[in-house]
């Protein structure tokens, strides 16, 4: 099932400066024939959902911390899904229901609140052990409203409480949201600037838990994570140049990846885990090559004068590859064949960096100047491209510099870097929904270039 | 390296020069006559007179100046960085640098000034020093740089414009008189754009550079190139001047 938002339906200020620009860019294009995210519902139709304070059942004194984590962090993935309407916490009764025998359905569905499904359940803290058991309960059904009963048993600490709450979380989302599995547990790696050098970091969806995941003190860029988790590609700078480096996150330290000549930045993992591509100059002009994941077998499937950079699989596929090319002047967004044939033009002008393919392989999300040069009114944002309509729409307005969009692995969010004023150490990372509401930011400024996990 | 060179050529004859000039001023000052000049009464009370020139006022570095000073009623005379000299004479000199020619007349009657300003121009230096040569040596960075100048971008262009052309043409001169000097070629762009792009763009300066030295005779394996994007720059400023600073292919020696 898919999440169907007429664009068009979302509301005038949205869609105003878009539609100007769109009837621009393709003016074979019919204004009702919008087409389709797969993103959220439109408010209308959003799962009306209210979310209990869980009960502390037991009197460890770290159960209230515990609890509070876990209570904020259930709302806000819930809340960030973006396929929810949520009942105001103000709105819930004032009866904390631990478990089902606890729960009067009346008081949840009646006013103020008038929430479809309910989200409760207790928290305990035992010899040092978190255990949580959620339940989700569907209010219109008065004689069998249980949906799914959860028990988590995880070692009690602050991180397991937010951890219990994302898988929780993602438990409801896939079940009431068209069984596309939730993004609470996903990772999102990303540069971090800092004084001597670009370190990869890591951090959870929702900007928690942010740490270092190299530590080479040199200017490390464009960390790509495997589609199983397991490795990260990324690029850094040597004393022969960029190089692309492969660090194992099972193992904890960098892995072989063949060396080469040139300037090698942005890897690109292939659905399958097991090939890279990434642009190479050992052949002296920038260009797109693949190789397996050790840099064995690397090969060239683009060959035309400068720069060729920014390749990213359709994750779906596997088949095709979207880039960013010079030849033609400023740098443009192009799809190919994984072999190198069917070159498509998808970008008509301006200045197009940084594409990343929507899970479902129908979209690309990238950075677009559209009015490139000096002087030239507006600003490098974030757009969206049908890819076989090549129609486009803008989610990103006077918010000051784009850059590096990532779709996040149920398509509902894009991961990005911004900059409010223009300036590179400014740039922080920030995410919104894929129709570019409910922006928010995920890090303070020295964030750059985030990149989504598969799942 | 170029200007320790040049005061090599300088002090040599200078100082040879000074030690003749005051072995002579001492002979002179030990003569039998001061006696007697000292006790003529009618000259005692005429203070001295001075004058010095110097011909041409302006030099290039390394050409030489002839300085011409005429006293009278002097007992000393002395010149600064030279030292004493004879009351009246000449002096050749090749001073690397700007310099005053300041002349103290000392007689009886008291003491005089006279002074010279010589310029000297730093023009355009000599693209093969005396001195270095194929033996191994790569030279100064000071050397290097006056000789191998960073060439300079359009906007989003790895073209090498027409004004860079004669500048490629003198480092390349410069490394062909150099043949064991490495170079590493670095590509580097303006802020403004994407960073992963503009690596790429900053290998093709880069590489155009190299392309360029190449051309021009310098062997391939010689030069090594490196993308910088925008990860560095030489400047932060965000107008066209500093955006032009930073979209360039600079060389440095490969050591």
């Amino acid at each position: 099932m898919k999440f169907r938002l007429s664009l068009a339906r979302k509301g005038a200020k949205f869609v105003a400066g878009c539609v100007t620009a769109f009837v621009l860019s393709a003016p074979a294009a019919k204004s009702q024939d919008w087409f389709h995210l797969e993103t959220n519902r439109g408010d209308s139709d959003r799962i009306r959902i209210a979310v209990a304070d869980f009960k502390a059942s037991s009197a460890d004194p770290k159960t209230a911390p515990y609890k509070r984590t876990f209570d904020a962090t259930l709302f806000n993935d819930l809340s960030n899904a973006g396929i929810f309407d949520m009942v105001s916490k103000a709105m819930n009764p004032q009866s904390m229901p631990g478990f089902q025998a606890e729960l009067s359905i009346a008081q949840w569905s009646g006013a103020p609140g008038n929430a479809s499904m309910v989200a409760f359940g207790n928290l305990t803290v035992q010899d040092n052990r978190l255990v949580v058991n959620g339940f989700l309960d569907d209010t219109h059904n008065t004689q069998f409203p249980q949906i799914f009963a959860k028990q988590y048993n995880e070692d009690g600490s602050d991180d397991s409480a937010r951890q219990i709450a994302h898988r929780f979380a993602d438990e409801i989302i896939s079940r009431l949201g068209g069984g596309i599995p939730g993004i609470a547990e996903t990772k999102i790696y990303y540069v971090k600037i800092g004084d001597g050098g670009k370190e990869i970091w890591e951090m959870d969806y929702d900007g928690a838990n942010q740490h270092a995941i190299t530590h080479l003190g040199s200017i490390s860029l464009s960390p790509r994570v495997s589609p199983d988790n397991s490795r990260l590609a990324f690029s850094s700078l040597t004393h022969e140049g960029f190089e692309i480096k492969m660090y194992s996150l099972l193992l904890g330290r960098q892995v072989n990846f063949a060396g080469a000549g040139g300037t090698n930045v942005s890897p690109a993992w292939a659905p399958d885990g097991q090939h890279v591509a990434y642009s190479s100059s050992r052949g002296g002009d920038p260009d797109i090559w693949v190789s397996n994941a050790d840099g064995s077998a690397a090969h060239k499937i683009t060959s035309f004068r400068g720069p060729d950079v920014s390749p990213v699989w359709n994750p779906r596929t596997g088949a095709q590859i979207a880039w960013i090319s010079g030849r033609s002047g400023l740098p443009q967004l192009y799809i190919m064949d994984a072999d190198g044939s069917g070159v498509q033009r998808l970008t008509d002008g301006g200045y197009a960096t940084s594409p990343s393919w929507s899970p479902n392989g129908q979209f690309v999300t990238f950075a677009w100047d559209r009015k490139y040069g000096p002087g030239a009114p507006g600003g490098q944002d974030i757009y969206v491209m049908e890819i076989a309509s090549k129609k486009w729409i803008q989610l990103t307005h006077d918010g000051g510099r784009c850059d590096f969009p990532s779709w996040s692995p149920d398509g509902r969010h894009i991961v990005f870097a911004n900059s409010p004023d223009g300036r590179g150490a400014h740039t922080r990372i920030m995410t919104m929904n894929a129709d570019g509401s409910n922006k928010r930011a995920l890090t303070s400024s020295g964030g750059d270039m985030p990149n989504w996990s598969w799942r | 390296m170029i200007s320790i060179e040049t005061k090599r050529q300088l002090t040599l004859p200078l100082a040879i020069a000074m030690a003749l000039l005051s072995i002579t001023g001492c002979h002179k000052k030990s003569a039998p006559l001061q006696p007697q000049n000292a006790n003529a009464p009618a000259a005692t009370t005429t203070a001295p007179t001075a004058t010095i020139t110097a011909d041409p006022l302006v030099i290039e570095l390394g050409q030489s100046v002839v300085l011409n000073w005429r006293t009278t009623d002097a007992t000393a005379v002395s010149i600064d960085g030279i030292g004493q000299v004879n009351v009246n004479g000449t002096q050749t000199v090749s001073p690397s640098n700007s310099t005053n020619f300041h002349l103290v007349a000392r007689g009886d009657g008291g003491t005089t000034d006279a002074n010279v300003r010589v310029t000297v121009r730093v023009g355009t230096v000599p693209t093969a020093p005396a001195g270095t040569g194929g033996d191994g040596d790569m030279g100064s960075d000071a050397e290097f740089h006056a000789n191998v100048q960073d060439v300079f971008f359009d906007y989003d262009s790895f073209d090498v414009r027409p004004d860079a052309q004669a500048s490629v043409e003198a480092a390349a001169r410069y490394l062909n008189a150099h043949p064991a000097t490495k170079v590493t070629v670095g590509g580097y762009c303006d802020e403004r754009g994407s960073a992963e792009y503009n690596l790429t763009l900053g290998e093709n300066r880069a590489n155009a550079a190299k392309t360029a030295l190449v051309s021009a005779g310098v062997a391939a394996t010689r030069v090594r190139t490196i993308s910088y994007g925008k990860e560095r720059q030489f400047c932060s400023e965000e107008d066209e001047s500093c955006y032009q600073q930073n979209r360039r292919a600079q060389f440095q020696l490969d050591r």
